[in-house]
């Protein structure tokens, strides 16, 4: 219970992170934690001891978030998150403007890569873990990386270069 | 000294800075000479950073009191003592028999909703099927597909027959079964002990998704589940050691892909 409780308890700042980053809706998000903390402590005795508990709770909470993410789709959003000013996602800082465009990009990427760059590049999960955690071989998450980071970097420089004045662009 | 290829993985592990020190060199000197391949790593790199300081703050922000461990620990004790109660209220009311059970039944407790409404009624049904050895099934496993079609028509979704067989356990047949919810599908298994097992499913309006719950009985147990709408309960008289991997083997086999 202990040894429970001191695995899971550091863990929950990522997950709510990992969610919101893919619902990108507050509550919506942490309920989605919430679940998938049940079922890691439901199953907390099935889990694999050898086996790392991080991956594992990622899985469980990845596989809650991309059900949802059908049921929304099936469904229709019950929100229009764009129209919206940003509701999950924290205050704009001065740098939040560039970052919101990020996150819009972003969620833009098929779930399938988004989840592969949020948990390499945000969650710091190995690459083996990431495959883990989808259940796909470690190619696949390779291949879904590159294609998610080049896809993400050219919709951010299609963007910059509507933003930016045609006479910067031909100076180079 | 011959160098393996740089390839789009090596550029990737360098982003996320997980290459060795000396495939690192290998791949920096390559960059060096390849302009256009270094800008786009650097652009990865830039996206990189961007993305885990866009996300930082919902790490940084106060875990709220809804995902407070020690409490969900503690929330799902209380459920279970509930449950107990609910169902040892059930064992006394089939023990005392006939009308004067249901009413005293009807009298100590508020009908449980949601899966441990689903639970009841397994818990009722094993009580009522199980131990007939006239007719303990409607359709018997011979029938295996007209049982399924049936199942899924009056269930509305397609419905399958979990495999227990690495267990020991034979699907014997099923049945339908009425529930204040309408139609639920029984199937039953048993082994060669004789020992039997009651699947009970239907469709969840309150509480479509659940972990699994454990509902203990005096002479039986039942551990209950809702997967996207379909509710699941697997009542039998084995000991809750026993009886858990077998249900977490039909949950398993249940998911719908």
């Amino acid at each position: 219970m202990t040894d429970m409780v001191r695995l899971l308890e550091p863990m929950i700042p990522a997950l709510r992170r990992y969610a919101r980053a893919l619902l990108r809706d507050r509550s919506a998000a942490d309920d989605l934690v919430q679940d998938g903390l049940e079922r890691a402590l439901s199953r907390w005795h099935q889990r694999r001891i050898d086996g790392d508990a991080r991956s594992w709770v990622f899985a469980i909470l990845h596989n809650l978030a991309m059900n949802r993410m059908r049921q929304i789709s099936r469904h229709g959003p019950h929100l229009t998150l764009e129209d919206a000013p940003e509701p999950g996602l924290p205050p704009l800082q001065e740098s939040g403007l560039r970052h919101r465009d990020l996150l819009r990009a972003l969620n833009v990427l098929p779930d399938e890569q988004r989840s592969v760059l949020l948990l390499v590049a945000v969650e710091d999960l190995s690459y083996a873990e990431v495959a883990t955690v989808l259940g796909v071989p470690v190619g696949t998450v390779m291949s879904r990386l590159a294609r998610g980071r080049e896809r993400l970097r050219q919709a951010m420089e299609g963007e910059a270069t509507l933003t930016e004045k045609p006479h910067l662009r031909r100076i180079k | 000294m011959r160098t393996y290829p740089i390839t789009e993985d090596d550029l990737h592990a360098l982003v996320d800075g997980v290459l060795d020190d000396a495939r690192r060199a290998e791949v920096e000197a390559y960059l060096a000479g390849q302009p256009a391949v270094a800008t786009r790593v650097d652009a990865y790199r830039r996206q990189r950073a961007m993305l885990r300081e866009a996300l930082e703050p919902v790490a940084a922000e106060p875990v709220p009191p809804e995902l407070n461990l020690a409490r969900m620990i503690e929330d799902r004790r209380k459920p279970h003592r509930a449950s107990w109660q609910v169902a040892a209220a059930v064992v006394v009311a089939l023990g005392l028999g006939g009308g004067g059970g249901w009413w005293l039944h009807g009298q100590l407790r508020p009908a449980p909703v949601g899966i441990a409404a689903l639970a009841q009624q397994a818990i009722e049904s094993y009580a009522v099927f199980a131990p007939d050895h006239k007719r303990p099934v409607e359709l018997r496993a011979a029938d295996a597909a007209t049982l399924v079609d049936w199942a899924s028509a009056r269930l509305g979704r397609p419905v399958t027959v979990p495999d227990l067989s690495s267990a020991g356990y034979r699907l014997m047949g099923g049945r339908l079964v009425p529930t204040a919810q309408g139609a639920a599908v029984l199937f039953m298994f048993d082994d060669d002990h004789g020992s039997r097992l009651v699947l009970l499913t239907r469709p969840m309006a309150r509480e479509r998704d659940t972990p699994m719950a454990h509902y203990v009985g005096q002479a039986m147990q039942a551990f209950t589940w809702a997967t996207e709408g379909d509710g699941y309960s697997l009542v039998g008289s084995l000991p809750a050691g026993v009886l858990h991997p077998l249900a977490d083997a039909v949950r398993r086999q249940m998911q719908r892909t």
